[in-house]
């Protein structure tokens, strides 16, 4: 079993934050299919589209057959440790600082042979469940896991490198007002989080449920609106050097296409879902990114919720899906630039949720606790992509299987 | 088919450049005073080579192209050799078959490479595809950590223990300290050995080799040359060559030599036990062990037992790595693919002074090379005889 | 000009006294809240250009977003659907004479501290005239109730069965237009009760007023230093084309202590 992680102490003021550095960064492009499959929590490797063969490390080339026709499926995670280390010298900065670092070879069941870290429950002859994380660096690496779940098992220092777990961490959640909020802060809680701050826009407009969380332990309410940067700023100020994560779920959405709606909705659902995400990022993102190697609760992920539909919309939500298409374009830019400190960006996909704006519509929806229970899901493993719901799942798979079938889909043209 | 054998090419004029830990100067600067010193020694001038073959991996951003300007040397042969620790009997039988074909007269064969601080750790960074897609992000403990596994698999397979691995380097310490040429000049005891530092488990300090700048060259030229030029020379017996032996197997407990043994000893027309001594590559005392059972030299698995029965220094009934081997005179890059063989050289040409062992007619050098990911993908070797003028 | 230069004597020696009706724009400043379905009212948003930096070395200044009814603010006819033909209704095309005018100022904050839901009806304006005389043809009417002091939760006051606060009934409103007033201004977020939209017609004092051509005031401040009678209030909005209402300052003029 893990030793269970300790509570962090108070910081001593007197000593430096450890300034974050990173795992080695370079890849080939083949390799990227890792990181991709790693931010959406799957274990996918290459297969050989001819001869069927797995391959890893990931090739240009069939190594069984030549050929180039190499796609990415998920994989059986089944695998045998056959050699391990534990490595007590590296010229490379990140390891250094976290040394011994344990590594081993595994034996995979569909095949290859993968270097690949292991969980301290885990050791040479053991049976192994593989996971592709993404480390420091967002890249996808090969992590060997225990098949059954040991004790405290999350809190090995390696998959605390690996994952933006809650526990001991301090989240700020952005809108107070949004279904999704009260059940998040239950669910980071469940999940260990020592405090959850929750923004609250426009104090001066009642509304039912506050007292519900105010009435919470280690729960705050702050003055927050994220289309307002004076008090992002304000916040920022008072507890940006504490937030180890935030779940922006601040969104403005309302129904209706583009012809027949006017630009004042859009212009609230740019200024809250866009522009929002990016003064919150620029409130917040540098401290959070400066304080990403500051121990238990070091800085872990910025959490944005998107719309299914930011990947293609769906018309009877016009002016909401250009949005979420451009909070997601503004969240991977805001990725690229985390990704330099090791703080993680994770979109949430939803399909609707069921909600006010949803009302009419079909199931099915997803209800607030699910989206609640995937966002943690998606710190506890340090996912970037999480997709929540069936729809958001479905939508994403027809969209990487061909986005301009969905597009037609969706606009009317599918039967 | 019978392979031809490589009558009428010969290996001549070892030369090394002592080496230095850390060096201000280039690849090109180490190369060049290897060349000229293989050029000395056989009395030639650069205007009279026709043939180079270079093994290096710190010439960024030239390769040997951009030596022979750099050089001024006016060539037909020029060969690079990529193959780190196989690099020398690959350049070597190379070299014999061109001389031996009339394309080429004399082909000088240097290997050399800079160090400069932390040189190292940015080769590591840019050593392949599969290294930095799949080895580095986990740990980056380099080599080590590579034949880490290999040692730690091999240990569990076959029972070796630490001390098996340790006979080997103190053994070759011993022999460094007769070689003028090693960095390494404290005696290592076996106690010492055991107790060293933990570099990754199981590799300790005096397991790994010692990162370092200089250069080995040789010269291959005609029998008749070299006789003409009055210099001591070896004949090409055997060699074999394998790239990617045994993709199959899941961890690398023995190398392409086990693939091509038998083709070697039978174009040697010899057999292990008429081989005077034995220089393998020795990054880790484990791949030296898995050469001396995939040579053939006692069964797989018995390596252990092997050392355990053997005396492996100069004066000792089983010669090993008589110059003290990387382990103990340092890793120059990729000249490290040539210590093995010009110390053979030397050795069989009785050239080979404080560390001569009496009688060596006949060697056996190996090499390996390039861990690209989980393993060592080049493997040869050459049985080469001494012929004294 | 003797009467201006007397003013301006009047003003440099105190004996007229500028009162400053007007809430500071502040972007946490309450907005009226419709139901989400309709188009709200934009919250005051102020978006730095440069300050002094690399966006302009030498100036600060502000890029603004608001609504034409954000923070202490007028209405025009036109702002509602009743005086959507009023001639003139817009904000630039008012007459400026009309910005400048007596005001009256009735006095509900008692009953307003009493009653959130506090009304304004023809007996509280009959009560008051009897006190203070019949209120001025062309004056302003101010609906004093200290609800500007209140914590801004319970400004807007904002519960499930809609916001309260207090307001003119629709026979107050049509009462005050009998008399010919130029305008009718509140404490609260609009002219109309936290609950107006229950009355018939729904917002009286938005759909009389406005009907009749005459102006709101809301979210005004400091009523509490403006005498019943006797002084002048100055509200001149922006001339925004077309304009249905503009954030102002709004100024009275009142006797001062030396007067």
């Amino acid at each position: 079993m893990s030793t269970p992680l300790e509570a962090p102490k108070k910081k001593d003021p007197q000593k430096r934050s450890t300034v974050p550095t990173l795992p080695p960064l370079g890849r080939s492009r083949a390799a990227l299919g890792l990181t991709v499959a790693a931010a959406e929590g799957r274990f996918a490797l290459q297969h050989c589209a001819e001869c069927g063969t797995v391959q890893y490390p990931p090739r240009d080339a069939c190594g069984h057959c030549l050929s180039c026709d190499l796609v990415w499926r998920d994989t059986e995670t089944g695998g045998v440790v056959i050699a391990e280390t534990r490595i007590h010298a590296s010229p490379d900065p990140y390891f250094r600082e976290r040394l011994p670092w344990r590594m081993g070879t595994v034996k995979l069941d569909a095949g290859p042979i993968a270097l690949a870290h292991l969980h301290g429950d885990v050791a040479r002859g053991d049976r192994v469940r593989l996971a592709l994380h993404l480390d420091k660096a967002a890249q996808g690496v090969i992590v060997a896991l225990p098949v059954e779940r040991t004790d405290a098992m999350e809190d090995d220092p390696l998959m605390r490198s690996l994952t933006a777990h809650p526990r001991h961490r301090r989240v700020l959640i952005t809108d107070a007002r949004a279904p999704v909020t009260l059940p998040l802060i239950q669910a980071l809680q469940k999940a260990g989080a020592a405090h959850v701050f929750v923004g609250e826009a426009e104090s001066w407009r009642r509304w039912p449920g506050r007292d519900a969380i105010a009435a919470l332990e280690n729960v705050s309410i702050m003055p927050l609106d994220v289309t307002d940067a004076d008090s992002l700023q304000s916040l920022a100020g008072e507890i940006g050097g504490k937030t180890d994560i935030l779940v922006n779920t601040a969104r403005f959405v309302r129904p209706g296409g583009v012809l027949g709606s006017d630009t004042v909705f859009a212009r609230d659902e740019m200024e809250v879902n866009v522009l929002g995400l990016m003064r919150l990022a620029q409130a917040f993102g540098p401290s959070m990114a400066a304080r990403t190697a500051d121990g238990a609760n070091s800085a872990a992920a910025f959490v944005n919720i998107l719309s299914a539909h930011a990947l293609s919309p769906d018309p009877a939500f016009g002016a909401f899906a250009a949005s979420q298409a451009a909070a997601r374009s503004l969240s991977q830019t805001l990725r690229a630039e985390f990704h330099q400190s090791g703080l993680r960006m994770m979109n949430v996909y939803v399909g609707p949720i069921d909600d006010e704006w949803h009302q009419p519509l079909p199931p099915p929806k997803v209800a607030p606790q699910a989206l609640a229970r995937s966002i943690v899901e998606g710190l506890v493993e340090g996912r970037e992509e999480v997709f929540c719901g069936d729809v958001a799942r479905d939508l994403a798979e027809r969209w990487r299987h061909d986005p301009g079938i969905l597009e037609r889909e969706l606009t009317g043209g599918g039967a | 088919m019978n392979r031809r054998a490589y009558d009428g090419a010969v290996l001549t004029a070892p030369v090394t450049i002592p080496y230095q830990r850390y060096s201000q100067e280039t690849a090109h600067w180490w190369i060049a005073r290897g060349l000229r010193a293989v050029l000395d020694r056989a009395g030639m001038s650069p205007r009279e080579l026709d043939g180079f073959s270079v093994s290096s991996f710190s010439l960024f951003p030239d390769t040997p192209v951009g030596l022979t300007q750099h050089l001024g040397l006016t060539i037909r042969y020029l060969d690079t050799i990529p193959m780190g620790g196989a690099s020398g009997v690959a350049a070597a039988r190379r070299a014999a078959r061109a001389v031996q074909a009339g394309d080429v007269d004399v082909v000088a064969c240097v290997a050399g490479d800079a160090n400069r601080i932390d040189s190292f750790r940015r080769l590591l960074s840019s050593f392949s595809r599969f290294s930095m897609d799949a080895v580095y992000p986990y740990g980056y403990g380099g080599p080590n950590a590579n034949f880490a596994l290999l040692t730690d698999a091999y240990m569990a397979e076959y029972g070796a223990t630490r001390e098996d691995f340790g006979r080997i380097a103190v053994a070759q310490r011993d022999n460094a300290l007769r070689y003028p040429h090693a960095l390494m000049k404290k005696p290592l005891t076996m106690e010492q050995y055991l107790a060293a530092r933990p570099v990754a488990d199981p590799v300790a300090l005096f397991d790994c080799v010692m990162p370092c700048a200089g250069a080995e060259a040789f010269l291959v030229m005609r029998e008749d040359e070299a006789e003409r030029r009055g210099l001591a020379f070896a004949r090409l017996d055997g060699t074999i060559e394998r790239h990617n032996a045994f993709p199959d197997d899941p961890i690398q407990l023995r190398g392409g030599w086990a693939m091509d043994v038998d083709e070697l000893y039978a174009m040697a027309d010899c057999g292990p036990d008429d081989i005077d001594l034995l220089q393998t590559y020795d990054d880790y005392p484990v791949i030296s062990m898995m050469q001396m059972e995939d040579l053939g030299f006692c069964a797989k698995g018995e390596g252990p037992a092997f050392v355990r029965a053997h005396d492996l220094t100069v004066t000792g009934d089983f010669p090993h790595n008589t110059s003290g081997g990387q382990l103990s005179v340092g890793q120059a890059g990729a000249a490290g693919g040539y210590l093995g063989l010009v110390e053979a050289l030397r050795q069989v040409t009785g050239e080979a002074g404080p560390t001569q062992v009496e009688g060596a007619g006949r060697a056996l050098v190996s090499g390996f090379g390039m861990i690209n990911y989980d393993r060592g993908v080049c493997s040869a070797a050459a049985i080469i005889s001494g012929v004294t003028s | 000009m003797s009467v201006l230069t007397d003013m301006a004597t009047a003003l440099a020696s105190g004996a007229v006294r500028v009162v400053d009706l007007t809430h500071r724009l502040d972007p946490d400043f309450p907005v009226i809240v419709l139901p989400p379905e309709f188009g709200q009212c934009a919250r005051f948003r102020m978006e730095e250009v440069s300050a002094y930096d690399h966006r302009g070395p030498a100036w600060k200044w502000h890029n603004l977003t608001l609504n034409e009814h954000t923070g202490t603010h007028f209405d025009a006819p036109v702002h509602w659907i009743s005086g959507r033909d009023v001639p003139n209704g817009a904000v630039d095309e008012i007459a400026p004479e009309n910005f400048i005018g007596p005001v009256v100022v009735i006095d509900c904050s008692q009953g307003a501290a009493e009653n959130e839901d506090f009304e304004l009806t023809p007996a509280v304006i009959e009560a008051w005239e009897a006190e203070h005389g019949t209120i001025p043809e062309g004056a302003w009417v101010l609906m004093r109730t200290d609800w500007s002091k209140r914590e801004p939760i319970d400004y807007l006051n904002m519960r499930e069965d809609g916001p309260h606060s207090p307001g003119p009934t629709p026979e107050a409103i049509q009462a005050l237009l009998a008399r010919g007033i130029r305008g009718f201004g509140t404490e609260t977020v609009g002219t109309d009760a936290g609950q107006g939209a229950h009355y018939t017609p729904p917002y009286p004092a938005h759909y009389f007023l406005h009907g009749a051509g005459r102006f709101g005031l809301q979210c005004l401040a400091n009523l509490d230093q403006l005498p019943p009678t006797g002084a002048l209030l100055i509200a001149a909005p922006l001339k925004i084309k077309g304009g249905t209402g503009s954030p102002l300052r709004v100024l009275a003029l009142v006797p001062g202590d030396r007067s």
